[in-house]
């Protein structure tokens, strides 16, 4: 498993993640960011590019 | 031992170029060269959120990865000169480095005034800038933006939730109008003087006057606009100085294919030399076959992991070089800016769309809306206030190439 942490108080909401990482993060009805805080190892790839693509450089795998 | 991989730029660019070289399994000795004494971090913080709070270097770093932990950075180095016969490099202190391989990824610099110097003048591009700048945008400082594109208009909004006067000076008939469109550009102007703004549009900067420092900025038609601090913020010009002596072709940035590989003036591709990040002009087939520059922020890490990916398989020289190169390669533009409480995402080349392909797809554009610009049928970009989630179908229409 890994696991993820978002710095919710940088994160601005803008879902780049979820475009990288469907089945991690997802953007809810009031365009606020929900994502799961561990994940399988096969979604690691996904998720460190969810990480490149954040432009507020919020997301972190907790190694 | 062969001549290591040389990454010319030590920003977010050359930063991902290494880690997709690593990705591809390239293994040998790879060396990433940077004028900035500061290992990559990210820009835009630097005219928004960290602007307004503390600003250093930790703020705003990248997080080092366990495959790059091998990598040399000399940062702090300027290259002067390039020669792509004899694959070396010449820095700025006379030293001449072998390369196998060059990626350019030197990016921008900001564009000033052509203006006499003077104590008070700033521009936002580096960690160093905004530290310079943080420091003047006290309560009650009299603040000049030269500049109303992005940048310019974040500035404004940062400096005025500091408690700055700030007026924005601009050439332009509204602010951020060339890269979104009148629609959206008047509603951000209303805005800002919602906020307490003040612009001086279709004006220029014509002369600074002060003593030991800036105390007057005198516009183009003579007024006269009391000032303690001006931000420049008027564009940006291309580091190819050091390239000038090489074939490459160097019109605008350096001309690149879609696996980024730089092109010479005579057409021939190279297969040892990349161009990453805002100074590649390269075409997106997503769009059309014309190569172009693309300042966005996403562009720097989609095109490193690009070239890191086809130059590792040609370093790999096990068969699937030219299958790799062949891939393709679309990626989306997107942007985002935070001024006030506006919060914009924009995907596509909003550019591209004909004078009359703006309009509005969803919500009001005095509170939350979103905007598409089409070229023909065809949805080429989109601009959202607000509304993220309902922008996110939009974009896949316009990877799609559907209108």
């Amino acid at each position: 498993m890994i696991k993820i942490q978002v710095d919710m108080a940088l994160c601005q909401h803008y879902g780049q993640c979820v475009f990288e990482a469907p089945n991690v993060f997802h953007l809810n009805d009031d365009d606020k960011l929900e994502y799961l805080a561990e994940a399988d190892d096969s979604e690691r790839d996904n998720v460190e590019a969810a990480v490149d693509v954040c432009p507020m450089q919020a997301i972190r795998i907790v190694e | 031992m062969s001549a290591p991989v040389v990454i010319v730029g030590a920003a977010m660019g050359g930063l991902r170029t290494a880690e997709a070289l690593r990705r591809a399994g390239y293994a040998g000795a790879l060396t990433v060269i940077g004028d900035e004494v500061h290992a990559p971090y990210n820009r835009p913080p630097l005219s928004k959120d960290v602007l307004s709070t503390v600003v250093s270097h930790e703020a705003v770093a990248f997080p080092a990865r366990a495959a790059t932990a091998d990598v040399d950075w000399m940062l702090g180095t300027r290259v002067t000169s390039v020669d792509l016969d004899a694959h070396t490099i010449v820095t700025d202190d006379g030293t001449v480095l072998p390369w196998r391989a060059l990626v350019i990824a030197t990016g921008l610099r900001p564009r000033r005034l052509q203006l006499p110097p003077i104590a008070g003048r700033h521009s936002v591009r580096t960690l160093d800038d905004a530290m310079a700048l943080r420091g003047e945008l006290v309560p009650g400082a009299r603040v000049v933006l030269a500049g109303s594109g992005f940048i310019g208009c974040e500035v404004a909004a940062t400096a005025r939730k500091l408690g700055c006067e700030v007026t924005v000076v601009s050439p332009s008939v509204e602010p951020i109008v060339r890269p979104l469109g009148r629609l959206l550009a008047t509603e951000l102007r209303r805005r800002h003087e919602a906020h307490g703004v003040s612009f001086r549009l279709g004006r220029t900067i014509a002369q600074l006057d002060g003593g030991n420092r800036l105390d007057e900025v005198v516009l183009d038609d003579g007024e006269i606009l009391p000032a303690d601090v001006l931000v420049e913020a008027i564009g940006s010009d291309c580091n190819t100085g050091w390239l000038a002596s090489t074939d490459l072709d160097l019109r605008d940035g350096v001309l690149a294919d879609p696996a980024m590989r730089a092109i010479s003036i005579d057409g021939r591709v190279r297969d040892d030399v990349y161009v990453v990040g805002d100074i590649a002009r390269f075409p997106n087939l997503m769009f059309d076959d014309v190569p172009r520059r693309v300042e966005h922020w996403n562009i720097p890490t989609d095109t490193g992991k690009r070239a890191g990916s086809v130059l590792g398989a040609w370093l790999a020289d096990d068969g699937t070089y030219a299958e790799v190169a062949a891939q393709r390669f679309t990626p989306m533009p997107a942007f985002w800016s935070n001024q006030f409480e506006v919060s914009l995402q924009a995907y596509g080349l909003p550019g591209l769309a004909d004078p009359d392909g703006i309009r509005i797809l969803a919500g009001d554009i005095a509170a939350e809306v979103i905007v598409g610009y089409f070229r023909g049928e065809r949805l080429v970009a989109v601009v959202g206030l607000g509304l993220k989630a309902a922008l996110l179908p939009y974009r896949e229409q316009i990877a799609a190439g559907v209108g």
